[in-house]
């Protein structure tokens, strides 16, 4: 403990608790664009879309191992735990990096630096703002777009995202993830001293493809409702899917 | 050659400072940016002017005195070049050149160009030593090394400690120069008894000396001089995880069994 203590107070340290937090996030979200994809895979017999069965395993996911409801706030608060830590460390680091220079160039000029690098933080408050939108739009449906309706994902998905707003911002936020995992995803590597020049070329383009997968999958969705590719789903009682 | 030169002029640590703009119409090419500086303050001495202060001494790329950012890149335009070794046939004919000091609140400004760089040498004293034998002298070459180590760690050893990296860094960090003295000791076997400890201490003394903390943007990479690689950076990153959480520190001491 005391050296977890030790290594959180130097900059190294902080570091690389960004770098494994941004892991466990990006593991993340590898897991959610998977599962998204569910949405195209159609329905059951009974008319039930995958991905509206998919969303009642994720809440009873564990059992009988484990009380139903278990492993999924498990997974919120280990997401929710990695979002805090990876915000304040890089607040921290920020204002630590700012105290360092305190009077700018006149004239500056960038030779390596890439855009998504340098815009890391503006990326990274989007998307916060953007976590706490969609966890109140999808997750609570504390924001209301369209009709909304607990359990019932893939109507819900098709009544905000046929509203083009949504879907676009939704299209938008998800390029700003891009964005920032380009850089973000190659970063950890090199923060926790796994880089080097003969693996470079490898975990780059493994970062790069990854991220692109990532973004692709996830503006699909939107992007199909949007234009209409998706069929309507067919009415069923809650109790099929539920099973009580 | 004609050129137009805005430089930066303080007077003292306390002073705030300005850019002031000075013309100079007898720019030979194949001067040096030196020389040319020189130039400039023969004039200035004439016109009964307070010469500007800047940092030089080998003016042959190797002692790392030379420290302007010009243009906004530490050294100027010319990569893996010294100021020293920047020649005015770098620059156009009636170029507008900006020469400011390097910026960190770890490197204050003593004086116009000259900024004060014993940050660095603490962080040297703090680790960058390795333990030697004092009895006689060893065989040469007793000690087998690698060839693609020794060529590694002699990469590291070519940072001549300028501080461009610093310089050129957008959080002022010293990431680069720390992780490149390092590892010219640490990937050597000389260097091994002290590594871990070697990484701990020069982190937490570059952490003390206010330096800012790397986000890997490798911009020192792009304006060191001597073109030291972040993989560098990478290797101090693992030796400080390592010394961190894996290495022991001191296990002396009673156990009891049960």
């Amino acid at each position: 403990m005391n050296r977890i203590q030790t290594l959180y107070k130097s900059i190294i340290g902080k570091k690389v608790i960004a770098a494994v937090t941004g892991l466990v996030l990006f593991g993340f979200l590898l897991g959610h664009v998977a599962g998204n994809l569910k949405v195209f895979t159609g329905s059951t017999e009974q008319g039930i879309p995958h991905i509206d069965e998919y969303g009642q395993f994720l809440k009873v996911a564990g059992e009988p191992l484990l009380p139903a409801g278990a492993l999924l706030w498990g997974a919120r608060l280990t997401l929710l735990t990695s979002v805090i830590l990876h915000i304040t460390v890089v607040v921290q680091l920020a204002m630590l990096s700012g105290k360092a220079r305190p009077v700018g160039y006149v004239k500056s000029k960038k030779k390596a630096a890439s855009l998504p690098a340098l815009w890391m933080m503006f990326s990274g408050s989007l998307i916060a703002g953007f976590i706490v939108f969609h966890i109140l739009h999808f997750t609570t449906g504390t924001i209301q777009i369209g009709e909304f309706e607990h359990g019932y994902v893939y109507n819900n998905l098709r009544s905000s995202f046929s509203n083009p707003f949504v879907a676009g911002g939704y299209i938008f936020v998800m390029l700003v993830i891009g964005i920032h995992l380009n850089h973000g995803v190659w970063s950890m590597f090199q923060t926790l001293g796994i880089d080097n020049p003969d693996r470079n070329k490898f975990l780059r383009t493994a970062s790069t493809a990854l991220t692109m997968a990532i973004v692709l999958g996830f503006i699909a969705v939107p992007a199909s409702f949007l234009f209409g590719l998706m069929p309507e789903a067919a009415n069923y009682a809650h109790e099929l899917l539920t099973g009580h | 050659m004609r050129i137009k030169l805005h430089v930066w002029r303080q007077s003292s640590r306390s002073d705030k400072g300005r850019m002031e703009m000075y013309e100079l119409d007898n720019v030979v090419e194949d001067m040096s940016f030196l020389e040319m500086m020189d130039t400039l303050n023969e004039k200035l001495t004439v016109e009964g002017k307070e010469p500007v202060a800047f940092d030089h001494d080998c003016r042959e790329g190797v002692c790392g005195m030379c420290s302007m950012v010009i243009n906004g890149e530490a050294h100027g335009p010319k990569s893996e070049t010294t100021t020293c070794q920047l020649y005015m046939r770098h620059f156009d004919d009636g170029a507008e050149i900006f020469i400011e000091p390097w910026r960190a609140s770890a490197f204050p400004v003593v004086r116009d160009l000259v900024v004060d760089r014993s940050a660095f040498d603490r962080i040297i004293q703090a680790g960058g030593y390795v333990s030697n034998h004092s009895g006689p002298k060893p065989d040469p070459n007793s000690i087998p090394i690698e060839p693609n180590v020794a060529e590694t760690a002699l990469d590291a050893a070519t940072c001549i400690g300028c501080g461009a990296c610093v310089a050129a860094c957008p959080n002022g960090s010293a990431m680069l120069f720390t992780s490149a003295k390092a590892s010219h000791l640490g990937l050597l076997p000389q260097g091994q008894p002290e590594r871990f400890d070697r990484a701990k201490s020069m982190v937490s003394q570059m952490e003390s000396e206010g330096f800012g903390s790397c986000r890997n943007y490798a911009e020192c990479e792009a304006q060191c001089p001597k073109g030291i690689s972040i993989a560098f950076i990478g290797r101090l990153n693992s030796d400080f995880l390592k010394a961190s959480l894996v290495e022991p520190i001191d296990r002396r001491g009673d156990m009891k069994a049960q």
